[in-house]
């Protein structure tokens, strides 16, 4: 079944539907997403302003990464909740929403450039721990990191403008990159 | 009052951001890239407050600390937040969200630079610091929620 079977599957599904029509449940989904920035993106900027060693300068590295790792997380697990229960009330034009896309990408490389960061620099932290000024390469994830948010935030904002929506005449390359094509049927 | 909400809407700077397709909503995007550090900077404290987050740290580091990265955010979440509300002043003035976030920050706004402030710098853990930790929490969580929802259509 290919991805844009499954969501239309998915669009189809009572529950779906109940979401998608509902007043209320929609409006608090999407409030908990939008104010969960506040928990999750806040605590994770701090965590990569200290990085950057723009902030908590005087904590060590590890205490902050401790300290916020729960907030982090938690503000993480609200986002992917409250994230798939939108994306679960309208699956096709979401899965088809450039900037749903864009958002999507963003999220996997700011995995990614956590990932790498936590694989080179777990056996040299030691070293720099206690720097108010960590070296470069710890400073360059920790600015990767805050720009990959401020992109995630912004291209999630532009999800709700659907100027490339494929049900619209679009220039060739926009139906390709939001796959458009393969709804021609 | 009404006149002025009115006079913000049709402000020449106003209708050219509204003529754009893109300025509108990269404003939005900008906010809540605001609303993050805000997040983040009030967070420091008040869970500082509360014993959790950077409780080995004194309560004044992280209140100092803190305190820079609120007034950036201020700084970023104050324009653009009255460039929202100038293109849509007079739907905002007939919208109770509106009022209920204006009277949340200003409390918010009053309660971090006075009470809030005294007390992080005093960095005494107690019940009254647990107390104005849940105060501030409140006040600034319900700026976001109503500030949700003024933008709801």
């Amino acid at each position: 079944m290919s991805l844009l079977r499954f969501c239309e599957w998915l669009g189809a599904t009572p529950g779906s539907i109940a979401l998608h029509n509902s007043l209320y449940a929609y409006l608090i989904v999407s409030t908990v997403h939008v104010v969960t920035i506040a928990l999750f993106a806040g605590t994770a900027a701090m965590l990569d302003l200290r990085l950057l060693g723009a902030a908590l300068r005087d904590v060590p590295l590890s205490e902050v990464a401790a300290r916020l790792r729960p907030w982090i997380v938690t503000g993480f697990l609200l986002m992917l909740v409250s994230g798939g229960l939108l994306f679960y009330a309208n699956p096709v034009p979401r899965y088809q929403n450039l900037f749903f896309r864009t958002k999507m990408l963003l999220l996997v490389l700011a995995g990614l450039n956590a990932l790498a960061f936590q694989r080179q620099t777990g056996r040299s932290l030691a070293a720099w721990d206690l720097g108010t000024r960590p070296p470069t390469r710890v400073r360059i994830a920790g600015g990767v990191a805050l720009a990959l948010l401020a992109g995630i935030i912004l291209s999630g904002r532009m999800i709700a403008y659907d100027w490339f929506d494929c049900r619209r005449p679009q220039p060739a390359f926009v139906s390709v990159l939001a796959g458009c094509v393969a709804d021609a049927r | 009052m009404l006149s002025f909400f009115e006079w913000c809407q049709q402000a020449g700077l106003i209708v050219a951001m509204r003529r754009s397709l893109w300025l509108f909503p990269v404003i939005e995007g900008v906010h809540l890239m605001g609303l993050a550090l805000i997040g983040g900077a009030v967070l420091m404290v008040d869970l500082r407050l509360l014993g959790l987050g950077l409780r080995n740290q004194p309560v004044s580091t992280v209140a100092r600390d803190a305190q820079r990265w609120l007034m950036v955010s201020l700084a970023v979440m104050l324009p653009t937040g009255f460039l929202l509300f100038m293109a849509s002043a007079v739907k905002c003035y007939y919208l109770p969200a509106f009022w209920v976030k204006m009277a949340a920050l200003a409390a918010a706004l009053a309660f971090t630079f006075t009470i809030r402030r005294r007390v992080a710098a005093a960095g005494l853990a107690s019940n009254s610091a647990r107390t104005v930790a849940l105060v501030s929490l409140l006040l600034w969580g319900t700026v976001a929620v109503a500030g949700r929802l003024v933008g709801f259509p």
